[in-house]
């Protein structure tokens, strides 16, 4: 496969390439409403500071959104069990500060490490089987997870949560403050840069090759993509992004709930994801500002059945149709619809080379 | 140790009766409906509610509940589930997990957030002495008719013309369409049937599962457990996981209680891995 494609590449190798560069770098620049988008999350730092909590949470669940989306999203791995990374991410960033040292980025790092290792332990498990043996395989592993840190009390603190867990300065310069304005910083700006790098990757021929996998398996290793690998990758790297998720989440809150390996965090996210669209990163930003101002709002009106709710949107979308959500705009005057278009469209630097 | 054993099997069969209707709607429709265990749940509830507040007998109580629940499902099925057959996996986990946490919210309105308790008939309470061996009297009632049930299910699925029918509909729905049957009118008693056995089981299971909202929740799991591992070709192959698991839990869970419900998630996800299509299944024909 290879001989051949460097034997295609020799007979028409300037053309195709500048082709598929110029393709891949119109995929990768950067959107108006990416930078709208970023530049109000910075902004919300001196405009909302009463709502640094809110915020921070928002912040937490998008990046654990983005990293189901990496994997549901690209390549099409339905997964019911995706907090365990989240939870594990949270205890190890927890045991980390607690026992050896407080310095929360290092801390990320551990977290990073340790669900990244885990994630790639378990990604073989889910390279076989169809939709259903995933799904149970990934609950299963997550149920385990729940059932050992319940079990293994001394290390963290079973039912009763992980206490005593005290952060230190950031990088030993920013004290975290009680009206979560470091926290909020602090996350925004790890969500910023995983989101850039996430960006990268799914924006490189790498994401490509995983979305022909989901596309079609066959085909796609019919024209040379390791599917085997690309998925153990892509699942790691997914681990690893909820796992700093969940260490941002200890972080932040100085305590680790059992509640962090609950089988509900992993329902919530898939609702979160779908919520704001599958397949373009975006969505889990999107979909964790829609999904944790709806569920405040409707704590404060039913502080006990916002389940209800939650159940309740849930089937809804589904009956209405995942795919009819993302086409709201088609709704719209045609008139708008083109304008927004172009706006969403609009590529930083593609009008100065003159390519659009 | 046999009062383990005998206590392990009855709890099988209840997990078996309640987990039957899943593995039609999984294996025969293809459908991932997490939200079996609310169709259980409505069934001890409507057992607890009709049997604290209106003293109906218990017997009744199993058969209003077995038809109750299975009228809902076929509600259900008729107005929501239908149109979700041939949606993508994510789909039906996003709908059903919806169900789910409605029924929860919805029975924590309706019945409190506590365990609810039901008074079982004097003959049914108590225990017997078996060749030395004491055991409960309502774990005997829940094997004898959990076996007869088995026993009828299998005899229907293998000797009637609707047994027949649904297995024409299941291997090749188009041809059993072509060939006159109405299969969507098959799916449909079929998944009101299953739903009605999950209430039968949740209504008895009531005593011995216990009953709270988040019984939707905690059980699914083992459901899903006995048809995964038990595969969804056939009746014998999830009866014999219900069992297996039944006796593991209870055993488990009296002889060394600290690793818990470890044991099983482990097996599982052992059994996926190395048996997709589950450790009782022939070889996937398709």
């Amino acid at each position: 496969m290879s001989t051949m494609s460097e034997n295609a590449g020799k007979v028409s190798a300037p053309v195709t390439e500048s082709v598929a560069a110029t393709q891949l770098r119109r995929l990768s620049a950067w959107r108006a409403f990416e930078i709208v988008l970023w530049v109000a999350a910075f902004a919300a730092i001196f405009l909302l500071p009463s709502h640094m909590l809110v915020l921070t949470e928002i912040a937490i669940v998008a990046l654990f959104a983005i990293s189901l989306d990496l994997i549901l999203g690209y390549a099409g791995i339905v997964s019911l069990g995706h907090g365990a990374f989240f939870g594990l991410g949270a205890y190890a960033a927890g045991i980390f500060a607690k026992h050896i040292y407080a310095e929360p980025v290092t801390g990320l790092f551990v977290a990073a490490a340790a669900s990244g290792i885990f994630g790639f332990a378990t990604s073989f498990l889910v390279l076989r089987g169809s939709d259903l043996t995933r799904l149970m395989t990934t609950l299963g592993i997550a149920l385990m997870l729940a059932e050992v840190a319940n079990q293994m009390a001394w290390l963290t603190g079973g039912a009763d949560g992980l206490s005593g867990v005290m952060v230190g300065p950031i990088l030993g310069l920013f004290e975290f403050d009680l009206w979560g304005k470091t926290g909020y910083i602090y996350c925004l700006f790890v969500l910023f840069i995983l989101t850039c790098l996430a960006r990268r990757l799914v924006n490189a021929p790498f994401g490509l090759s995983l979305k022909a996998i989901k596309g079609n398996p066959v085909r796609a290793a019919m024209v040379g993509v390791p599917s085997r690998r690309r998925i153990v990758a892509i699942y790691t790297v997914a681990a690893v992004y909820a796992g700093i998720a969940g260490a941002l989440l200890t972080h932040t809150t100085s305590f680790v709930s059992i509640d962090v390996l609950a089988f509900h965090r992993s329902a919530d996210v898939l609702l979160v994801l779908v919520l704001g669209g599958v397949g373009y990163l975006y969505g889990g930003i999107i979909g964790a500002i829609v999904f944790t101002l709806l569920r405040d709002w409707l704590s404060v009106i039913t502080p006990q059945y916002w389940m209800f709710w939650i159940g309740l949107v849930l089937v809804i979308i589904v009956v209405v149709g995942r795919e009819n959500l993302g086409r709201w705009h088609t709704f719209l005057p045609n008139s708008l619809q083109e304008r927004l278009a172009r706006v969403v469209n609009w590529r930083l630097g593609m009008k100065l080379r003159g390519e659009q | 140790m046999l009062t383990i054993l005998f206590d392990g099997i009855a709890y099988g069969m209840l997990l078996f009766i309640i987990a039957v209707g899943l593995a039609i709607t999984l294996g025969l429709m293809n459908f991932i409906n997490l939200a079996h265990g609310a169709f259980a749940m409505v069934g001890g509830y409507i057992t607890v509610v009709l049997m604290n507040r209106h003293g109906v007998s218990f017997y009744w109580c199993l058969l209003i509940a077995f038809l109750a629940v299975g009228v809902i499902g076929a509600v259900l099925e008729r107005t929501l589930y239908r149109r979700l057959y041939s949606a993508p996996h994510l789909d039906q986990v996003l709908f059903s997990v919806g169900l789910v946490f409605m029924s929860i919210a919805a029975a924590h309105y309706f019945m409190g957030g506590q365990q609810q308790l039901i008074q079982l008939p004097p003959e049914l309470r108590g225990r017997i002495e078996i060749f030395g061996v004491g055991v409960g009297r309502y774990r005997i009632f829940i094997t004898v008719f959990c076996a007869v049930l088995v026993v009828a299910l299998q005899l229907a699925l293998t000797r009637t013309r609707f047994g027949s029918q649904l297995r024409a509909a299941v291997d090749d729905g188009r041809v059993a369409r072509g060939l006159g049957i109405n299969v969507s009118v098959v799916f449909a008693l079929t998944f009101a049937l299953g739903s009605g056995l999950a209430g039968l089981g949740g209504a008895m299971g009531a005593e011995v599962l216990g009953l709270d909202p988040n019984f939707a929740l905690k059980y699914i799991v083992y459901f899903l457990i006995v048809v995964t591992v038990g595969g969804t070709s056939s009746i014998t192959g999830p009866f014999l996981a219900a069992l297996l698991l039944g006796i593991a839990d209870v055993a488990g869970k009296y002889y060394v209680p600290e690793i818990g419900a470890f044991i099983i998630y482990g097996v599982m996800v052992l059994v996926l891995v190395f048996r997709p299509h589950g450790l009782f299944a022939r070889e996937a024909s398709r």
